[in-house]
């Protein structure tokens, strides 16, 4: 294994992206993330790769646009205000069915809102965020070693099934050093038959497009991109089960606050209360099979969110709201103690499930 | 299971957030699990810089240090911030050059280190923090040699090799203090 080195989250993100083979990087200063921009001005003129400034995330996302028609891989960072900007290119390469890697390492909103670290994004990156019918995939990392592992697997994601992947971190994940090994195999994009590379005169010409006048090509169009969704929501999920097999209470939690809840359940376990903690991995698609399956055994689920509660949606969907889900939230910058999470928990276990 | 949390804090420039990154790498060489979180935001222009860190024999969960075992107070203001948060029987390292009040609280053990002064008497008077460091790591029993070394020659880059003794010398002087 390779020697683990002390990284800021953020920089892990850019590191690990070099290792997937991403040379092409655009994007718009903006804190808590800067350490993304910094690192790849830095290290891409030096590998023959591009680092560029843009005017605004406006033309960051489209730059990305660009570059990912070519079949290159791509990504761009932001924080929340930041990536709001980028939503209409979302929907743009999502409607040409563009793969690139997005991150967006959350800060409290809405609107300008603040620098610390919040999970208030969580209905933009799921639901798509910009307009029309579309799915990105949402990866939530938990340790600086998550953000570099899914970093690369972001990019796998996006190029197998042509999509974007959005990395959904916080001030926290971005801004703390954990050690972390880079230790990724040779890891390059597939080849890509739909890029435009010049036909050599050889090939008839590939296009990439979003608009579609014909309502009957753009209706078959939305439909097939489902039928990837559902393949992708069927084969993708990932989650981490922490304490859950007799378990009677289900905390869910993801990012930071997977970690606030872990010592919150390790402690509630030290006084008796059987709690474990189930932590979605992939926000979209989300999962469900897992929730459902506790939703049999528990008798309440407690949802921890740096928001007004807005992943407990999908618990409540998952689940077909079989079991009572309590809110443990923080909002603005704030993030819940192990204290607050413990206290939920030992407020479920003496509710016993009573709605 | 072992945990030990602490909390750096101090003004932007002392040096705050690189001693906290220097013992996060010690415990990573000593083969431990770490998490470092700095504060971030307007207040580090300038203004009060702090950072957490966590040394432990488990995985850690919340990086997050509320509460910590050990509080490294490198100026006034830090230590009002600070000093009724350690946990009770926890340490707290008070740079004594720039901190003229004494601790209030009695459940707690105290160590005052004229950080600065001794730095400047030194010739080295940019290193406070691992002047602090050296006694830190002396009352944790942790000051070996070659567990100094290693963490040091992680967190120093090759390219600024002569901050090495420097940093070496400071933490000494730390660790002589009585």
């Amino acid at each position: 294994m390779a020697d683990k080195v002390l990284m800021k989250g953020n920089e892990a993100i850019a590191e690990a992206a070099i290792c997937a083979g991403c040379r092409h990087y655009f994007g718009y200063p903006i804190t808590p993330q800067t350490e993304i921009a910094a690192y790849m001005a830095k290290k891409m003129p030096k590998i023959g790769g591009t680092f560029l400034q843009a005017e605004s995330e406006v033309a960051a996302i489209n730059m990305v646009y660009g570059v990912s028609a070519t079949g290159h891989r791509v990504m761009t960072s932001s924080s929340s205000p930041g990536v709001s900007l980028k939503a209409e290119g979302l929907s743009y390469m999502a409607g040409a069915d563009l793969p690139a890697l997005i991150v967006n390492v959350q800060r409290g909103g809405p609107g300008l809102g603040g620098i610390q670290p919040s999970q208030s994004d969580y209905f933009q990156a799921t639901r798509g965020g910009g307009h029309g019918d579309y799915r990105m995939i949402v990866l939530a990392p938990a340790s600086v070693q998550e953000m570099a592992s899914l970093t690369v697997k972001g990019f796998d994601l996006a190029d197998q099934y042509r999509m974007t992947t959005m990395i959904l971190a916080d001030g926290t994940m971005g801004q703390m050093m954990e050690p972390v090994a880079l230790d990724f195999a040779e890891n390059k994009a597939p080849a890509k038959d739909w890029a435009t590379t010049g036909t050599d005169m050889k090939r008839p010409h590939n296009v990439v497009n979003s608009l579609y006048l014909d309502p009957a090509a753009l209706e078959r169009v939305n439909f097939e991109r489902y039928e990837r969704y559902a393949y992708i929501e069927e084969h993708e999920t990932m989650y981490e089960e922490y304490m859950m097999d007799d378990a009677e209470i289900c905390v869910a939690a993801f990012g930071i606050a997977a970690r606030v809840s872990k010592n919150a359940v390790n402690e509630a376990r030290k006084q008796g209360i059987k709690v474990g903690l189930l932590r979605p991995i992939t926000l979209w698609p989300f999962p469900k099979a897992p929730f459902r399956a506790a939703a049999d055994r528990v008798h309440s689920f407690i949802s921890v969110e740096l928001s007004m509660g807005q992943m407990i949606e999908d618990i409540r969907l998952a689940t077909e709201c079989k079991k009572p889900v309590t809110l443990c939230n923080r909002a603005g910058g704030i993030i819940p103690s192990p204290e607050q999470v413990l206290e939920a928990i030992q407020q479920a276990a003496k509710n016993g499930g009573a709605k | 299971m072992s945990q030990k949390s602490f909390l750096f804090s101090g003004f932007g420039g002392q040096g705050i957030l690189f001693a906290g990154k220097f013992l996060a790498y010690k415990g990573l060489t000593d083969g431990k699990q770490v998490s470092w979180l700095p504060s971030y935001g307007p207040e580090m222009r300038g203004g009060t810089a702090s950072c957490g860190v966590i040394i432990s024999d488990e995985p850690v969960g919340s990086p997050i240090v509320t509460n910590p075992d050990i509080l490294v107070a490198m100026n006034l203001p830090s230590l009002d911030k600070y000093e009724s948060a350690v946990n009770p029987g926890g340490i707290i390292f008070a740079d004594s050059t720039l901190i003229e009040r004494k601790v209030e609280r009695d459940d707690v053990t105290v160590y005052y280190i004229p950080a600065t002064k001794l730095a400047g008497e030194n010739g080295i008077p940019t290193l406070a923090n691992m002047v602090i460091m050296g006694k830190l790591l002396a009352v944790l029993g942790d000051n070996s040699e070659e567990g100094i070394a290693a963490a040091l020659g992680k967190v120093i880059s090759a390219r600024k090799a002569a901050m090495y003794d420097a940093n070496y010398t400071a933490m000494k002087l730390g660790a002589d203090y009585e």
